[in-house]
């Protein structure tokens, strides 16, 4: 079973005169443990096609499946319990100001069913190590740098054991170095737990970290150049 | 109980509101605040109520006389005695004394002017007093023309304590008749009365000469100690003619209380005193709650990306206003007990604490944090997953 595999998907903003439509047609799929890059200009609708796969925004047409959960069919309620599985990093860290470290990666171990309470700590700290933070656990967001942050936000993302990963522009707020260094944890980290990953990128420096790159143009998927 | 111990979760309602504690303090001053002022006026109302009852608690009875055309303490109507005697008819009566009750002119010995101080005229051999001290300055009562004044009552009656304390001669007219200052009790004003005295039966029909002979106001009954009040009370009202009314002494009370509860709008006033205040807090919770919930909305809509459920997150707002009412309630609570204790020592209102006031107060900050809370919630509806990314 794929992770993601989507078929003919298509999505529209606005109604009547305002309609316009951001993806046509797309089909496209993903394996478990595959790392997948998606870029392409801006306003081209990546970000949209993220978030229907990311279970939070309702299908229009087209089907999509998502670890054996058909998205298009799922009311909110299905859709809030994909979403559990699913791993999030944003562009900004989104990290909860008022959490430690600590605390923000049990946010994510907490969604964890039938886990007691240090079981679900132990698992935070094992993942605050192994994103290099063992140092920086009681601290607030505020106290950490931006590529900190977003460790903490890649370790918030796995506490939750999902086999899925996705991620819109992760490096956006980081410098090139970092960056880098990030992504790689993340393919690394992923690779380990056989977790899929989509990331979202316009940064061309990490480009080569993916096992398959896709092209986005005006809400269409170029043909992959392998 | 090891489950709901190991089930936890991190305490975020508690972390939000305490990684912002100019906020936090914020939201307990709103708080306590509307909790001090519903104590207050709450205390105000109850204690003057309580106030307009202290004469009536003075006496030791089991049962009270009264005619049914008495309104209140300052409009008592007349019943003939001859009724309070029959009762003695009654085998589970063991005693019964006529007392006699109105409002008379005193004139200010220094300034000459005349007020209407409430008289209480009784039999001194047997006072029927609670308080076994009142008892003993009765002994003085029995020489014509000698009263207690009580020293609480307003300034406007002339500095009598002072006088008397001073070891001075305290004397002045009632309608024309000379009296003298016996002694001094404590009892207080109340809505009706801004100041008692107290005095014999004999002295009493002195000062009121147009009184109808044989006629009281309020006739004390003295019950055996194995008999049941409400029981006798039945029985003697169907015995007596109408003309008389049969209370317990706490029926007796309450007929008083309910005079000025129903009577006037002061009741009215006061709890809508105590209302204000709750509408106050409501408006600050609400506030400082929406603010909050407004200022974490990325955050709150990260965590329902993220696969926590919307009611869990409803429900840490619901906690917050939890935690808002209990912390401001105890600081609210004191002060209400210090603000109380410095009306009691300002005035001789007779406000304190009871429970059934902590307790109202208690669910009226709780029901407002909640409500506040509820109503802030709605800004979480508008928190949307999809527009994080
Ligand atoms: N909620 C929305 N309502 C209406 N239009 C939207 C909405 N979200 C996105 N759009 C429009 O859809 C198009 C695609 O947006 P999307 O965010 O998916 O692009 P993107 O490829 O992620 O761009 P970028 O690289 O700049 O992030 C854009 O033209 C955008 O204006
Ligand atoms: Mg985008």
């Amino acid at each position: 079973m794929p992770a993601v595999e989507i078929e003919s998907l298509s999505h529209a903003f606005g109604q009547g005169e305002m309609l316009r439509t951001v993806l046509q047609n797309i089909s496209l799929k993903i394996e478990p443990g595959e790392v997948v890059l998606l870029t392409g200009p801006s306003g081209c609708g990546k970000t949209t096609l993220l978030t229907l796969i990311g279970a939070l925004r309702t299908v229009q047409q087209g089907t999509v499946s998502v670890l054996g959960e058909r998205l298009d069919r799922a009311g909110r309620r299905r859709r809030q319990q994909v979403r559990r599985r699913i791993g999030m990093i944003f562009q900004g860290h989104n990290l909860l100001r008022c959490l430690t470290a600590e605390q923000n990666v049990q946010m994510g171990a907490d969604l964890l069913p039938d886990l007691g309470y240090r079981a679900r700590r132990d698992e935070a700290r094992h993942w605050l190590r192994s994103v290099g933070l063992e140092d920086q656990m009681g601290k607030l967001p505020h106290d950490l740098s931006g590529g900190q942050k977003q460790r903490v936000a890649i370790a918030r993302a796995l506490a939750a054991h999902p086999r899925l990963l996705l991620a819109d522009e992760p490096t956006a707020a980081l410098d090139g170095a970092t960056g880098r260094e990030v992504v790689e944890l993340l393919r690394r980290l992923a690779r380990e737990q056989d977790c899929a990953v989509l990331i979202v990128t316009h940064d061309p420096r990490i480009l080569d970290v993916a096992d398959r790159l896709l092209r986005m143009e005006d809400g269409a998927l170029l043909p992959s150049v392998e | 109980m090891r489950n709901l111990w190991q089930g936890r979760r991190i305490p975020l309602s508690w972390l939000l509101l305490s990684r912002q504690p100019v906020r936090l303090l914020v939201a307990l001053a709103g708080i306590s605040f509307a909790g001090i002022l519903m104590f207050m006026q709450l205390g105000f109302r109850d204690g003057l109520f309580d106030a307009s009852v202290t004469v009536h608690r003075l006496f030791d009875a089991d049962l009270v006389l009264i005619s049914p055309r008495s309104a209140s303490s300052i409009r008592m109507a007349g019943f003939p005695r001859r009724r309070l005697v029959q009762t003695l008819a009654d085998p589970a009566v063991e005693g019964v004394s006529p007392v006699h009750w109105g409002l008379m002119l005193w004139r200010n010995p220094e300034t000459r002017l005349n007020r209407a101080i409430l008289a209480l005229g009784f039999n001194p051999d047997d006072p029927f007093f609670v308080d076994p001290s009142l008892s003993q300055k009765t002994e003085s009562l029995k020489q014509k023309g000698r009263i207690l004044f009580d020293q609480l009552s307003r300034p406007e009656f002339g500095p009598i304590a002072d006088w008397y304390r001073e070891g001075r001669t305290v004397e002045t007219e009632i309608a024309g008749n000379r009296i003298r200052v016996e002694g001094l009790v404590s009892l207080g004003t109340s809505f009706g009365a801004d100041g008692n005295l107290l005095t014999s039966t004999e002295t009493f029909l002195d000062l009121a000469p147009q009184k109808p002979p044989g006629s009281i106001e309020v006739g004390l009954i003295r019950l055996r100690p194995d008999s049941d009040p409400q029981q006798v009370v039945e029985r003697l009202q169907s015995r007596l003619p109408d003309d008389v009314k049969v209370l317990t002494k706490q029926g007796f009370i309450e007929f008083e209380k309910n005079y000025w509860k129903s009577g006037t709008s002061i009741g009215f006033i006061f709890t809508l005193g105590a209302a204000m205040g709750f509408v106050v807090g409501c408006v600050i919770v609400y506030q400082v709650l929406y603010t909050d919930v407004s200022d974490h909305l990325p955050e709150y809509a990260t965590l329902m990306a993220m696969g926590h459920r919307l009611s869990d997150l409803l429900g840490v707002v619901m906690r917050e206003g939890f935690y808002l009412a209990v912390m401001g309630y105890v600081p609210a609570y004191l002060a209400g007990q210090g603000l109380y204790w410095f009306v009691r020592d300002a005035t001789s209102l007779p406000v304190g604490m009871n429970a059934t006031r902590a307790l109202t107060v208690g669910g009226m900050i709780l029901v407002m944090c909640m409500l506040s809370a509820l109503l802030a919630m709605r800004r979480l509806v508008d928190a949307d997953p999809a527009e994080i990314f």
